[in-house]
């Protein structure tokens, strides 16, 4: 990480360590606005976990008062931006050696400014030891909480909370970790903390780290010593372990403490694998969460358990791991004390830009990280203003994986997106600073967020694991995150609202010119509509090099980009069929970019749909992302618009045109994480089709989403990498219309 | 007794027999390819694998190979000469010809059961061939045999009729490292000529089935393991202990003043768990004699007990590591519950005394150089001990068992390990499974217990450095560097015995007044002895 360099004090030992060795106002975030601390100090590491408030800018968007005015001044914008200042709360975990513990609560203790705060809630070992030390420097009361019941309610929540939380260690696999969809119901499960009270974390690596090279056949007795080569006829593999040290019984041997280590790690994991195998079958359990000290992001530690488990289980039981089982405790210990918050009811999102990401630890693996395990470690999770809740209408939540291609798996695709996003980026800092023409440090600030989403393209480059899954919505996230930590909110709000203005202008033209045509035409030209306001996207590189050179890229010229029917994915045929039908009940539609794509190309649809006697619910971004329209954008336009079309009018009148929020901030659509409000709508409605558009929501992720009811996927492919891949040609057709199987 | 030796007679006379100290048949998962052996596929053997050596070749047909004897499975045969086949012929004809032995190669010991024939008819004696008649001699004479043998004297079955021979049966152990000088001896003496089948299990079976045949021109009939386990245990318990109960408990194990042994009537043996804890642990479910299946294993052992012993304290042989045991504190070496809480984790139900870190005190430099070897080799008893005791409750919770046996060597002389079971067991259930312990299993200490785990097996073991010394005059000589012996044996009809070898030296002392035996150990830094005693 950027913030966390390798900068390990060479020299810590046992004796406290008073240099901190990074900027602290980098580590101890937000700390003035701090106001609920909870501590989990193990036998070697101390986590510190804290309630802040974070404020920054946001875009406001607000509709003009129209009355009076000519509406038709070419040059008005249809509502004006203001950039406001907001408040949102975060949760700040922080991990670092026990050495630094006593320069850590000084420094908390000059920038605590909240004085409410009165308690700190404690656990961990450590919680007993350092409890005068706490009292004395950070004038809080102790509250001691229990390990066990932290370290649950921990758990739970990152379970509940951060997608790709739990991951299975696969050996020779590359990367060797694969992360798990979240189950929509976490439980039952079985948790096993191998804590330690290891007080220095240096030598338990060595440990490890010779554990690693050593061979353990050298000192265990395996089956072939005592069967000889007789173990094949018996259906035994030679090379299981009889007996743990075994060969250590004799008097006249050296063993080298290679072999031994490696001996009794794998002595100690099989153990651990055993007994955690034989209380999940007691307790009728597939899943098993490990955690503590001697998991730590060990990869030699998590294949030995794995491989235990697999073998004693027979595969009917999985080994989990978690990216956060440091943090268990602390979160727990922070909960406990938040009750009264009652911090349950939100959903969080973990903040890429403020979070460390899961490192590996292996010395094999990535040599220059092994500092790391010497310096901080941290975790920031957003509260999110809804809570999120999955789909209704998913097929099987628990099987539904809303990315298409997963970098971490795919290496080829992997190096192409990361260098995609590298190249991306220098348009996107000109963008950010031209966003805030009257500012005097944007341009300072958007170098910060250079280098800030350099580095951690550089990170997921050697570490793609760091984060969870690596997908092109993760890493497209990510830079929305890394935007926002550096007062970027929405650095398209100018561009959109040029967009949506010049579009609204267009809208009757548009929307006249289909009412000519006969019905069957006019089905094409809406489809077409909605494919080529598509090609709209400032999220593609090669339509923003299109857009920024020539400004008049019109509709039209869009249209004609299209590829020609038969699309790449043609299932229009179909769909036509479907229209001639029943109309649906209600239809979901989630909506792509501002301007063109959702004024000429989403509401002309609507307004169709509309006219079958179908309601529609048109859902937007709840943030901004890249120049995709938000939800309070979509207001503006929708109002505009029901002032020029009596069908929109009506309709938004009687309740059969609902807009909503996503919830999300993100120009890709995660059907798993959506507005509780959104859900609720989508099961009173009884919605029947859902539309999904564009190439983040409709390919990037849910292009092989189930869903339980009839489902459009419409997009242009605008990367010709991607449409390579696909099989077709830049500005190639998606359209795939599913109807569930019965 | 004997599967181990005499698979068709057993068969003809329905009795089961033979067992199987044999330490190591526990997959346990090391490499990369491990498989585990299929429960079912046990069960299936099991019962037909210890008459196997009789019907192998009363039914060729299930043998694919041209000589009809030959199977590479337990309890068959296999490399067959033309005197061994033989041998194979007599055996379902009449009764086999003496020698009667019964082999248990094992990880780390070998066990062998030895059948003395009391009822030899003077034209038998006339009969038996001259290296027989020394063998039998040579065995029933001496109580060690070389520098690490052992004949466990007190074990002895006395007035055993088998087969319809009446006589005794002994148990020689001695560590399986030495295998090859057995064979090697076996051939000097030229053991084929006695028209004898070798009964052998464990692991070792295998290993040295083509080394006997190579060597020693001796050929093996190999028997499953856990199929003689079983039957040794089931047999053993049905002849009782020489008129006394086979199996006991113990009543307050956690108390050393009221700690009692008490016997326990196994008469309905069935489900039973059967936890055989050698070099390795595996660990049965038995439904009845013929059905039973392997739950699992475990590689944390006898072996690993006694390996990290050597490494932790430099001890040298098993005794010595459980005679360190016995003297040390392990709470000096693990953390408790209470180091953590200062008390009981009342939440969870964890009393402070639990262990809640084995070693985990040893992370601390300070208490590593306060801990005493004695305190090292206990807390390693006491990680194994715990530890296979928790894996064998979860295993009876899961198979809804609720009679736990515990064999196997490990348990011999170990009294700290079967109190440890015991009470552990006892406290985790809250008193719904019982530990339950063989007179057949360990030896010495005032108890005195049996060891069940001696199958029917056979040593022969020469070595000339054996010679005996006269009683007392090395009890008496004072030791420069260690204490002085903590015990004596004032008894003038003490047999003592000084065994020599490059690496041991050591006094065995059987003293007649109780069934007593003393073994010291004498690693190279002579003189340094102690005495296994209370």
């Amino acid at each position: 990480m950027a913030e966390c360099g390798a900068s390990g004090s060479g020299s810590s030992g046992d004796s406290l360590d008073k240099s901190i060795t990074l900027p602290p106002d980098e580590i101890f975030r937000n700390l003035e606005n701090a106001k609920r601390f909870a501590i989990d100090i193990g036998g070697s590491l101390t986590k510190l976990a804290y309630y802040s408030t974070v404020q920054h800018k946001v875009a406001k968007v607000r509709s003009f008062d129209h009355s009076g005015k000519d509406t038709e001044q070419d040059h008005e914008p249809p509502y004006e931006i203001s950039v406001q200042e907001e408040v949102t709360a975060r949760l700040h975990f922080v991990k670092f050696e026990n050495t630094y513990i006593e320069a850590c609560l000084d420094f908390i203790k000059d920038h605590l400014v909240n004085t409410e705060t009165k308690v700190i809630q404690a656990t961990g070992g450590g919680a007993y030891k350092f409890k005068d030390l706490i009292e004395e420097k950070l004038q809080l009361k102790v509250d001691k909480e229990d390990v066990m019941t932290c370290l649950i309610k921990g758990c739970n929540f990152v379970l509940k909370n951060i997608p790709h939380e739990a991951f299975v260690y696969q050996k020779d696999s590359d990367p060797e970790f694969r992360f798990q969809t979240n189950h929509p119901n976490i439980f039952p499960y079985l948790l096993v903390n191998i804590g330690s009270g290891v007080s220095i974390v240096k030598k338990f690596d060595e440990l490890l780290h010779l554990a690693s090279r050593g061979q353990h056949t050298n000192v265990d007795m395996l089956v072939q010593d005592i069967y000889g080569g007789a173990h094949e006829t018996l259906g035994l593999s030679g090379n299981l372990i009889a007996s743990s040290f075994g060969k250590s019984a004799t008097a006249d041997q050296e063993f080298s403490k290679e072999d031994m280590a490696k001996s009794l790690l794998h002595m100690i994991s099989n153990d651990i694998g055993q007994l955690a195998c034989l209380y999940a079958r007691l307790h009728c359990l597939d899943r098993v969460y490990f955690g503590g000290f001697f998991i730590r992001g060990h990869p030699v530690t998590m294949r030995t358990i794995t491989y235990s488990i697999n073998f004693f289980s027979k595969g009917e039981v999985q080994a989990l791991f978690l990216r956060h089982e440091g943090y268990l405790g602390a979160i727990g210990a922070f909960l406990k004390g938040a009750e009264q918050d009652n911090p349950n009811q939100y959903s969080w999102g973990e903040n890429y830009a403020g979070s460390s990401g899961l490192m590996s630890s292996s010395p094999e693996l990535c040599p220059t990280q092994r500092a790391r395990s010497g310096t901080f470690d941290l975790l920031e999770m957003d509260r999110l203003e809804r809570p999120l809740v999955n789909l209704p209408l998913l097929l099987d939540p628990s099987s539904y994986v809303p990315d298409t291609v997963d970098l971490t798996d795919d290496a080829l695709a992997r190096k192409y997106w990361l260098t995609c996003f590298e190249e991306a980026l220098d348009g996107v800092v000109k963008r950010a600073v031209a966003s805030q023409p009257g500012s005097v440090d944007a341009a300072e600030r958007a170098e910060k967020f250079r280098q800030k989403y350099w580095n951690k393209l550089q990170t997921l480059r050697h570490q793609p694991f760091a984060y969870g899954t690596l997908t092109v919505r993760s890493l497209l996230d990510t830079r929305e995150h890394c935007l926002n930590e550096f007062n970027f909110p929405d650095p398209y709000s100018k561009v959109k609202q040029k967009d949506n203005g010049v579009a609204l202008k267009c809208f009757q033209r548009v929307v006249s010119a289909l009412d000519a045509l006969d019905w069957e035409e006019r089905q094409l030209a809406l489809v077409k509509g909605l494919l080529a306001g598509n090609v709209f996207d400032w999220g593609a590189k090669a339509v923003s090099d299109v857009l920024e050179s020539d400004p008049q890229f019109g509709f039209e010229e869009a249209k004609k980009k299209l590829q020609e029917r038969p699309w790449l994915v043609d299932s229009y045929g179909k769909w036509l069929q479907r229209l001639k039908g029943p109309p649906h009940k209600c239809a979901l539609i989630f909506a792509d970019n501002s301007g063109v794509d959702v004024i000429l190309g989403v509401f002309p649809f609507v307004r169709e749909l509309l006219s079958r006697g179908t309601e529609v619910i048109l859902a937007c971004n709840s943030g901004p992302a890249l120049n995709d329209v938000t939800y309070s954008e979509s207001l503006i336009v929708a109002e505009r618009i029901a002032a020029m079309d009596p069908v929109i009018h009506s309709a938004l009148r009687e309740e059969r045109l609902l807009l909503v929020q996503t919830g999300s901030s993100s120009p890709c659509l995660d059907l798993s994480r959506l507005d509780k409000g959104l859900a609720v709508l989508v099961r009173e409605h009884g919605a029947d089709l859902v539309v999904i558009e564009g190439m983040g929501r409709a390919v990037h992720t849910n292009y092989h989403a189930a869903l339980c009811c009839e489902s459009l996927k419409l997009a242009v492919i605008k990367n010709s990498w991607l449409a390579e891949r696909l099989g077709g040609q830049l500005f190639s057709v998606i359209f795939k219309y599913e109807v569930p199987a019965e | 007794m004997g599967a181990g030796w005499l698979a068709a007679p057993m068969e003809r006379h329905g009795r089961a027999a033979a067992t199987s100290a044999s330490s190591a048949r526990e997959p346990v998962p090391g490499g990369p390819d491990g498989r585990r052996r299929e429960p079912l596929r046990r069960r299936a053997n099991s019962a037909s694998a210890p008459a196997v050596g009789a019907s192998a070749s009363a039914s060729p047909s299930a043998s694919p190979s041209a000589e009809g004897v030959r199977r590479d499975r337990p309890g068959s045969y296999s490399g067959a000469t033309s005197a061994s086949r033989q041998r194979v012929e007599s055996l379902k004809k009449k009764r086999p010809l003496f020698p009667w032995f019964g082999l248990d190669i094992g990880g780390t010991l070998v066990k062998l059961v030895y059948f003395e024939p009391k009822d030899i008819t003077a034209e038998e004696e006339e009969e038996e061939v001259e290296s027989l008649k020394s063998i039998r001699k040579y065995l029933t004479s001496n109580v060690a045999y070389g520098s690490t043998g052992i004949r466990d004297v007190h074990l002895e079955l006395k007035d055993l009729t088998l087969c319809g021979r009446k006589g005794n049966l002994h148990f020689i152990r001695f560590p399986t490292h030495d295998m090859p000088a057995f064979i090697q001896m076996g051939r000097d003496k030229n053991f084929s000529s006695l028209h004898t089948v070798f009964c052998a299990t464990g692991g070792g079976a295998y290993k040295f089935e083509q080394d006997f045949l190579t060597i020693g021109d001796l050929q093996l009939c190999k028997l499953d393991e856990l199929d003689c386990l079983i039957k040794g245990i089931l047999y053993i318990d049905s002849v009782g202990f020489n008129g006394r109960s086979q199996c006991y408990y113990f009543e307050n194990p956690a108390d050393c003043e009221k700690c009692q042994k008490l016997p326990f009537d196994l008469k309905n043996p069935y489900p039973l768990l059967l936890v055989n804890i050698g070099s390795g642990v595996s660990i049965l479910a038995v439904y009845s004699k013929d059905n039973y299946k392997r739950v699992t294993g475990t590689s944390l052992g006898g072996g690993t007990f006694f390996g990290l012993c050597c490494l932790l304290t430099g001890c040298t042989t098993f005794e010595e590591a459980l005679e360190m045991a016995s003297r040390g504190d392990s709470t000096k070496v693990d953390k408790l519950v209470r180091d953590i809480y200062g008390g009981d984790y009342e939440r969870f139900g964890l009393p402070g005394w639990a262990v809640a870190s084995s070693f985990g005190n040893m992370m601390s430099k300070e208490k590593r150089e306060a801990v005493s070897k004695e305190d090292l080799a206990r807390a390693t008893l006491i990680t194994i001990t715990n530890n296979i005791g928790s894996i064998a409750r979860m295993c009876a919770l899961n198979e809804n068992i609720n009679q736990v046996v515990f064999v196997g060597n490990f348990l011999r002389i170990n009294t700290i390990a079967m109190r440890l079971l015991a009470y552990a067991l006892d406290y985790w259930s809250k008193g719904q499974l019982k530990a339950l312990f063989s007179e057949h299993e360990g030896w010495c200490d005032r108890m005195c217990r049996r060891d069940l785990n001696f199958p029917a097996t056979f040593l022969l073991f020469f070595r000339p450095s054996l010679e005996p010394i006269p009683p007392h005059s090395l009890l008496s000589t004072s030791s420069p560097t260690g204490p002085s012996p903590s015990v004596t044996c004032p008894c003038s009809s003490s047999i003592a015995l000084y065994v020599s070898s490059s690496l041991h030296s050591g006094i065995m002392l059987k003293c007649s007044r109780s069934p007593l035996l003393l073994i010291t150990s004498f690693p190279r830094r002579w003189p340094r002895y102690c005495l296994l005693t209370r």
